[in-house]
């Protein structure tokens, strides 16, 4: 979204990846890992294939991306019923590969007693990734300029056609990860999986301070606005309240953090 | 390159323009047009809105081809297929919108598309010399920044000019062409940015300017060119000529 750009296909590629992965799985005795890796292949050329439609033709990624979104989650639902007869697949447990694979992506570690999921290792590890990569890099800046003008980026020779089509790859490889994560977990998967998560994606974004128009935003703020997200989701529910108001909250949270990040963004007006 | 050692021999880097032609549609934007430009020397292209003085400056960097003619920078026929080369052979151009992004802070503005580099595998961006730079060579161009890590939208309009020019510079341009830098500018801004151009003959930089403003031109150019509907119609060294004079050729 710093780079000026959705891609609303992640919460599909979450549920393709998961089907995918699983189906490589128990259907053919490729192994876990190696069907994780497969899919990762299939996933990564999506989101290139995203990219490279949006900088060819010129389009809102917006639409490109809402395309996708419906023809990742069809396909992932008519292979699956073509193949299984089913929109929920499990059995991972038992197959070739899960044990390392569960370890690698979802198994807890205790530190004093506790048990912590890996996974809030994995969220630092992008966490920081993400910060050294926008803020320290060479890749960052050109990521921030192609989202504030890429006419401005193009003519001081920014690659700007590949800066756009390799995000829409990194995008894709976070839903294949997120996907990893989920079918270790529940040792299956269902086709339904990530439904609804590129607008939990943006919101966080969003509240997290980056601008819709490109060109402004950080991942620490991400990090928190995804904390937010979850903080509000859990006390609502700890709460008693009925879930709808969790809907009500964030819709109101969206809007003003968008016209929050408006007002700064008219401090620095053109 | 060729070329770049010949200007360390002549120190002049001249630009020559062959019988130069260029069509849209039907539209001859520019017709048989010649002329040269020489560093240390300001060179103003004068002319109407729709003259061809766009045109003109996008061949000269690189975002146009010729359809005819010739294009010669120190005595080497030249044919850039887009600004970039044009910049790697010395010849910048400051646009007047296009050229700072308000919102990102000044060093990275400063460095755009020019990243420096640690000498580590990781390709991390230095910022400490990206810093330390940037307030370095703007301070040559009588702009002090306490902190470039503002964002460049806290720059005034001139500022903003200036770091263009600035950063065009420390990357080895040679050749700079300015396509109306002050036209957006108030009186006392504009003033900033032209003190700093009369700066570049100093430093031996080739300048092409184009203006629709007369008297200022006339005030900082030592060459004159007016081009009417495509065509150069006249070519003036400035103890030849007044703004006067040259505000009649334009609307004869
Ligand atoms: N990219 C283009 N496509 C078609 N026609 C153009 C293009 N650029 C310029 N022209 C035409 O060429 C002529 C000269 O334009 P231009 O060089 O922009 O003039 P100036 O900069 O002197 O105002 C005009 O008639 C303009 O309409
Ligand atoms: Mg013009």
């Amino acid at each position: 979204m710093i780079s000026g750009e959705f891609d609303l296909s992640i919460g599909s590629l979450i549920g393709f990846s998961g089907m995918s992965v699983t189906l490589l799985t128990t259907e053919t005795n490729l192994g876990m890992p190696l069907a994780s890796i497969l899919t990762l292949i299939i996933v990564l050329f999506i989101g290139y294939c995203n990219g490279i439609t949006v900088v060819k033709s010129g389009l809102p990624s917006f639409i490109i991306t809402l395309g996708s979104l419906f023809v990742i989650r069809g396909i992932t639902i008519a292979v699956s019923k073509i193949i299984t007869g089913r929109t929920q697949v499990g059995g991972l447990e038992e197959s070739k590969g899960y044990g390392i694979m569960s370890t690698i992506f979802s198994n807890s570690f205790t530190i004093s007693g506790t048990d912590f999921p890996i996974s809030i290792l994995w969220w630092l590890f992008f966490g920081v990734f993400g910060y050294l990569l926008l803020k320290h890099s060479q890749v960052g800046n050109w990521i921030f300029a192609t989202g504030a003008s890429k006419e401005s980026a193009e003519l001081m020779g920014i690659p700007v056609h590949n800066v756009r089509t390799s995000l829409f790859m990194l995008t894709a490889f976070c839903a294949w990860f997120i996907a990893i994560t989920q079918i270790t977990t529940f040792g299956g998967a269902d086709v339904l999986r990530g439904e609804q998560k590129e607008f939990i994606a943006i919101i966080a974004v969003v509240i997290g301070g980056t601008l819709l128009t490109g060109g402004y935003g950080s991942i620490l703020g991400t990090m928190i606005g995804a904390l937010i997200f979850g903080i509000v989701k859990q006390g609502i529910i700890f709460a008693g309240a009925d879930a709808d108001w969790f809907q009500v909250f964030m819709g109101a949270m969206l809007i003003s953090a968008v016209l929050v990040n408006g007002i700064f963004r008219k401090k620095y007006a053109y | 390159m060729a070329f770049l050692e010949r200007n360390m021999l002549t120190n002049n880097n001249q630009i020559v323009l062959k019988n130069i032609y260029k069509n849209f549609g039907n539209i001859n934007a520019l017709k048989n047009i010649s002329m040269s430009t020489n560093s240390g020397k300001i060179h103003c292209i004068l002319g109407d809105n729709g003259a061809g003085k766009s045109t003109l400056v996008n061949i000269v960097s690189g975002v146009f081809r010729a359809d005819q003619g010739k294009y010669v920078v120190n005595d080497d026929e030249v044919s850039f297929s887009n600004p970039r080369e044009a910049i790697e052979a010395g010849i910048s151009t400051v646009y007047q919108n296009l050229a700072i992004i308000p919102i990102m802070n000044i060093y990275r503005n400063f460095f755009l598309g020019n990243e420096p580099i640690h000498n580590n595998y990781l390709n991390m961006m230095d910022k400490e010399f990206a810093i330390d730079t940037t307030k370095k060579e703007l301070r040559k161009f009588d702009i002090s920044i306490d902190n470039p890590k503002r964002s460049a939208g806290t720059l005034s309009g001139g500022e903003r000019q200036i770091l263009a020019i600035a950063r065009a510079l420390y990357f080895g341009a040679k050749i700079l062409i300015l396509d109306e830098p002050t036209s957006a500018l108030g009186v006392k801004e504009s003033n900033k940015v032209v003190e700093q151009i009369i700066q570049l003959k100093n430093k031996n930089i080739n300048v092409i300017l184009v203006s629709h403003n007369i008297d200022q031109a006339f005030m900082i150019g030592d060459k004159f060119f007016i081009i009417k509907n495509g065509e150069l119609v006249g070519e003036f060294d400035k103890p030849d000529t007044s703004a006067n004079k040259l505000r009649t050729i334009l609307e004869k």
